[in-house]
């Protein structure tokens, strides 16, 4: 039987020159989804196939890689991913958000600043920001040829008719570089400004649709919004119950069967060391207390 | 618009379709058609199912392409250009600002799953409106215009009946203030009593916007009330033009008398 | 005090060695080799084999074990392997009308040059339980015959000598044949694209969609113009050498479709083609691969598009079963962060509900 042997980085080298062309392209072109030839991966579709491709393309020996998923890095997925490069790239890992070159993620943005030279890898599952507005591949290649985004804004108008302010939580819509309309995989809307002139490389791999985007360091990325009901970033009002950060994304942990709950930092890593300089939430700090209703 | 426009311009055709063909296979669907149509001009384009008046009326809202002849259209800069040199872009362009496209189901023209609202607001927001409380303000004020209760601007047009859908899609072309409207069969499919007021509404707005239009249809008690001329089309042929009561009280060809007199009882 | 989650790597190690130990099952029960499943589960090494798009019984039986049986599983595990293996370079395209034909039927001619040839085929035995195959069973050794190889011209080339059937499309001679596991797909998609794609795509998917053409969504008015079973040489021109080297013989099985056509202006009226090709005995997919291939032809032919089995869009970007399995799965990764975006939404959306309909109450009693 023919036992196969792996390329550093599993991929093999012409698949990487290819991945780094398109890459380039997207880099070329912020916002613009690149189509590129994906391969099968060893983990399955909507795995972070996307995102692993990308990151195994750009891999050098040198590099240190993080890898996190819901913000955190001990997430199972995040968990088979850091080893699977562990394996077959012997690269360096780290939890660190500061230490690390490149970091894969699915749906977060780390909560301490990037800085120049790191590259941010996202696993991207629909690249498309009109794909549940307009089905159709050819017709939405056709509409962000044109800059043609009349319909997106009638989502967003079809919001606040009906709640009176956008209801779109996750995956909010931005406009890359003053030209493209860009999904920003299914982050929340609490870390879209972080995309704006941020000086780290932003790399989007989608593995089963084939795509692969970017956002070069320093570019202004702009969620959608109206003059008169302006983009506004969500978070939970309450301070993190381990480390009392004000300013982080929270988790809700659901703590017994009546209605006892908490709230903590969803980037483990930052949580983590504001807890080791000292820092500490208190559980009670800020009990969520549901309204009463009826 | 119109008050923008001074005098000269409007001496000029606004739009003019010269020796247009169309064949498909051995079926000749529309044979070399040459007009001009002058801004604030309502032509009625009448005939038979199987005429080619819906052929013709694709010819020249450049949905399809002619196998000879061309299309030109005056933009609003002033200069008259061949539709089929125009770029994809600058043709979308034109369809969703100078020029509106009344389809005869108005489920064609409309988002049904979408409030009346965003239905108007949808051209606004693609040429760059950014003011959520401006576009709602126009869109209340067209659908008054279009005689549509302003309190069902949140319903979708699923839940509307068969004469207000079609009224909401007027607005929808209308909100741009185009100069030039395409309508296909715009009655067609409604009541009488419904299609007497469409009728009334459409009149009274060409003439208070100066729109150009081009109606196809095969109801001359529409032609008689919207236009200010009528081309009878049969088997793909113009085969009569000229002023809407001329043509009607006074045909020439046999055709147009037996459709005159067939469908137009005095 | 709550704690952060850890030891999700052990978590995971743990929960394969699980998987390890259920795979292998009671362990008194003798293990199943590779061996067993390609001799005695070898349609389901067949069907392996074709939608994981590569020709190795041993790796597809392997992969099957390894699934635990799971097909999409173990089509899975083939793709991930074929995705790393180095391209020396394509075949010459084998020619099935050199088939070393073991089964070949037509519905359209009662006989037909070489014969109708039942061949191993489930056609015609009841399905009954047949306990016999419980344990133990020998079955007789196959019927055999003294015949001389006798030429089987293929259906469709006796039609197309009159003239009856459309002219096999034939691509562009300069052009390669498109790869879709090597250049992104992109629409329209050209034949040979299609049919890539209907040869990787899920059985049951093209099942259904064949199914769905017959039954009037977008119909063709199919004949089953042959079907046959056999094997065929591969070969590879050698650049070198300057000649095509034999690289040995594989089992396929081909469906032709022949279906209605009206003609058009231009064109008489004639029979047109819907091609399927399978690696294997796997008759049910070349039958539907073949029904969906003429449906998708429909923009070619000039036919008006109105069902899904016509849509290439939706067909294609649909077909794959890794691709679907994937995507459908991944619901069961963690989605705590958008659900808490959601939920904070929703908590705020409720909180708006019920203080506008607390502010509406007092009219309300005021009126009553």
């Amino acid at each position: 039987m023919n036992a196969p042997a792996y390329n550093f980085a599993y991929l093999d080298e012409q698949t990487k020159r290819m991945i780094r062309r398109a890459i380039l392209k997207a880099i070329a072109i912020p916002g613009y989804q690149v189509p590129f030839a994906s391969r099968e991966m060893p983990m399955p579709y909507g795995w972070g196939t996307g995102g692993v491709q990308v990151t195994a393309a750009i891999l050098g020996p040198n590099d240190v890689l993080k890898v996190i998923d819901q913000g955190s890095d001990d997430t199972t997925n995040a968990i088979s991913i850091r080893k699977f490069f562990a394996k077959t790239a012997g690269v360096a890992t780290t939890t660190a958000t500061a230490d690390a070159t490149v970091i894969q993620t699915r749906h977060r943005i780390p909560e301490a600043p990037l800085h120049g030279g790191q590259v941010l890898v996202y696993q991207v599952p629909i690249p498309e920001p009109l794909r549940f507005l307009e089905p159709r591949e050819t017709e939405t290649r056709r509409m962000h040829a044109l800059g043609e985004y009349g319909l997106i804004h009638v989502k967003l108008y079809e919001d606040i008719a009906r709640f009176g302010h956008i209801a779109t939580s996750y995956a909010y819509p931005v406009k890359v570089n003053a030209r493209y309309v860009m999904d920003p995989s299914p982050t929340p809307k609490f870390d879209n400004p972080k995309m704006d002139n941020c000086p780290a490389l932003q790399l989007f791999g989608a593995g089963r649709e084939k795509r692969i985007y970017a956002i070069p360091p320093h570019t202004s990325v702009l969620s959608l919004d109206f003059e008169d009901h302006p983009f506004t970033r969500y978070r939970f009002d309450a301070p993190c119950a381990l480390c009392g950060a004000e300013d982080s994304y929270l988790d809700e942990i659901v703590t017994d069967d009546r209605g006892g709950r908490m709230f903590v930092c969803s980037d483990t890593d930052y949580c983590e060391t504001r807890q080791s300089s000292g820092h500490r939430g208190s559980e009670n700090a800020a009990p969520h207390k549901e309204r009463a209703h009826g | 618009m119109a008050e923008n426009q001074d005098a000269a311009a409007d001496d000029q055709p606004l739009l003019i379709a010269d020796r247009l063909s169309k064949a498909y296979g051995r079926l000749t669907a529309c044979r070399d058609v040459s007009f001009a149509l002058y801004p604030g001009e309502v032509l009625a384009i009448v005939g038979e199912s199987g005429s080619g008046k819906t052929t013709l009326l694709q010819l020249l809202s450049a949905q399809l392409v002619p196998n000879a002849g061309c299309v030109s259209y005056r933009m609003r800069d002033g200069v008259t250009r061949d539709l089929a040199a125009l770029g994809e872009a600058e043709r979308r362009f034109l369809f969703r600002t100078d020029w509106g496209y009344v389809h005869q189901d108005p489920a064609q023209g409309l988002r049904m799953a979408v409030s009346a609202g965003a239905n108007v607001g949808e051209r606004l927001m693609a040429v760059g409106w950014n003011h959520y409380g401006r576009i709602r303000d126009t869109a209340s004020s067209w659908l008054e215009r279009v005689e549509i209760d302003v309190g069902r601007i949140d319903d979708a047009p699923r839940t509307y009946s068969g004469g207000m859908r079609q009224r909401l899609q007027i607005a929808r072309n209308l909100v741009t203030e185009p100069r030039l409207v395409f309508m296909d069969e715009p009655t067609g499919g409604l009541d009488v009593s419904v299609q007497a007021r469409l009728l009334d509404l459409m009149r009274n707005l060409v003439s208070e916007l100066g729109l150009a239009a081009i109606v196809v249809t095969h109801d001359l008690a529409v032609a008689r009330l919207l236009s200010h001329r009528v081309m009878v089309m049969k088997g793909g042929r113009v085969i009569e033009t000229g002023l809407t009561d001329q043509v009607l009280d006074d045909p020439r060809e046999p055709y147009t008398q037996l459709l005159v007199s067939s469908i137009l009882p005095a | 005090m709550y704690v952060a989650v850890k030891g999700g790597e052990r978590a995971i190690e743990n929960a394969h060695r699980l998987l390890a130990h259920e795979r292998r099952g009671d362990r008194d029960v003798p293990e199943v080799t590779l061996a067993q499943i390609s001799e005695q589960l070898s349609l389901g090494v067949d069907r392996v084999m074709t939608e994981g798009s590569l020709y190795d019984r041993e790796l597809a039986a392997l992969a099957i074990k390894q699934a635990r049986g799971d097909m999409i599983e173990a089509i899975f595990l083939i793709r991930a392997f074929r995705a790393t293996l180095p391209r020396f370079g394509a075949t010459e395209p084998v020619d099935t009308g050199q088939m070393q034909v073991r089964r070949r039927i037509s519905s359209t001619f009662k006989d037909i040059p070489g014969g109708q040839i039942l061949g191993p085929t489930f056609d015609y035995t009841h399905r009954l339980l047949d306990p016999q195959l419980a344990d133990g069973f020998l079955p007789e050794p196959p019927a055999t015959s003294d015949t001389s190889p006798v030429a089987m011209p293929r259906v469709t080339d006796i039609l197309g000598r009159d003239g009856l059937i459309e002219a096999s499309p034939r691509a562009d001679a300069v052009l390669p044949v498109g790869d879709l596991t090597r250049e992104p797909l992109s629409f329209p998609a050209d034949r040979d694209l299609r049919l890539q794609n209907l040869a990787r795509a899920d059985e049951g998917f093209l099942l259904a969609l064949g199914y769905s053409s017959q039954r009037g969504y977008g119909r063709s008015h199919p004949f089953a113009g042959e079907i046959r079973l056999g094997e065929v040489e591969v070969e590879f021109m050698a650049e070198d050498a300057g000649f095509a080297v034999p690289l040995g013989s594989i089992t396929l099985t081909e469906c032709q479709m022949v279906n209605q056509f009206k003609g058009s202006a231009t064109e008489a009226p004639c029979f047109t083609r819907g091609y399927g090709l399978a690696f294997g005995q796997s008759e049910r997919k070349t039958m539907s691969m073949a029904l969906v291939d003429r449906s998708l032809r429909a923009r070619e032919l000039g036919e008006e598009i109105i069902a899904p089995a016509q849509d290439e869009e939706f067909v294609m970007s649909h077909s794959d079963n890794v691709q679907a399995t994937g995507f459908v799965e991944h619901l069961k990764l963690p989605h705590y962060v958008d659900f808490q975006s959601e939920l904070g939404l929703l908590r705020k959306l409720r909180n708006e509900f019920s203080e506008a309909a607390d502010a509406s109450s007092p009219m309300q009693e005021a009126a009553e």
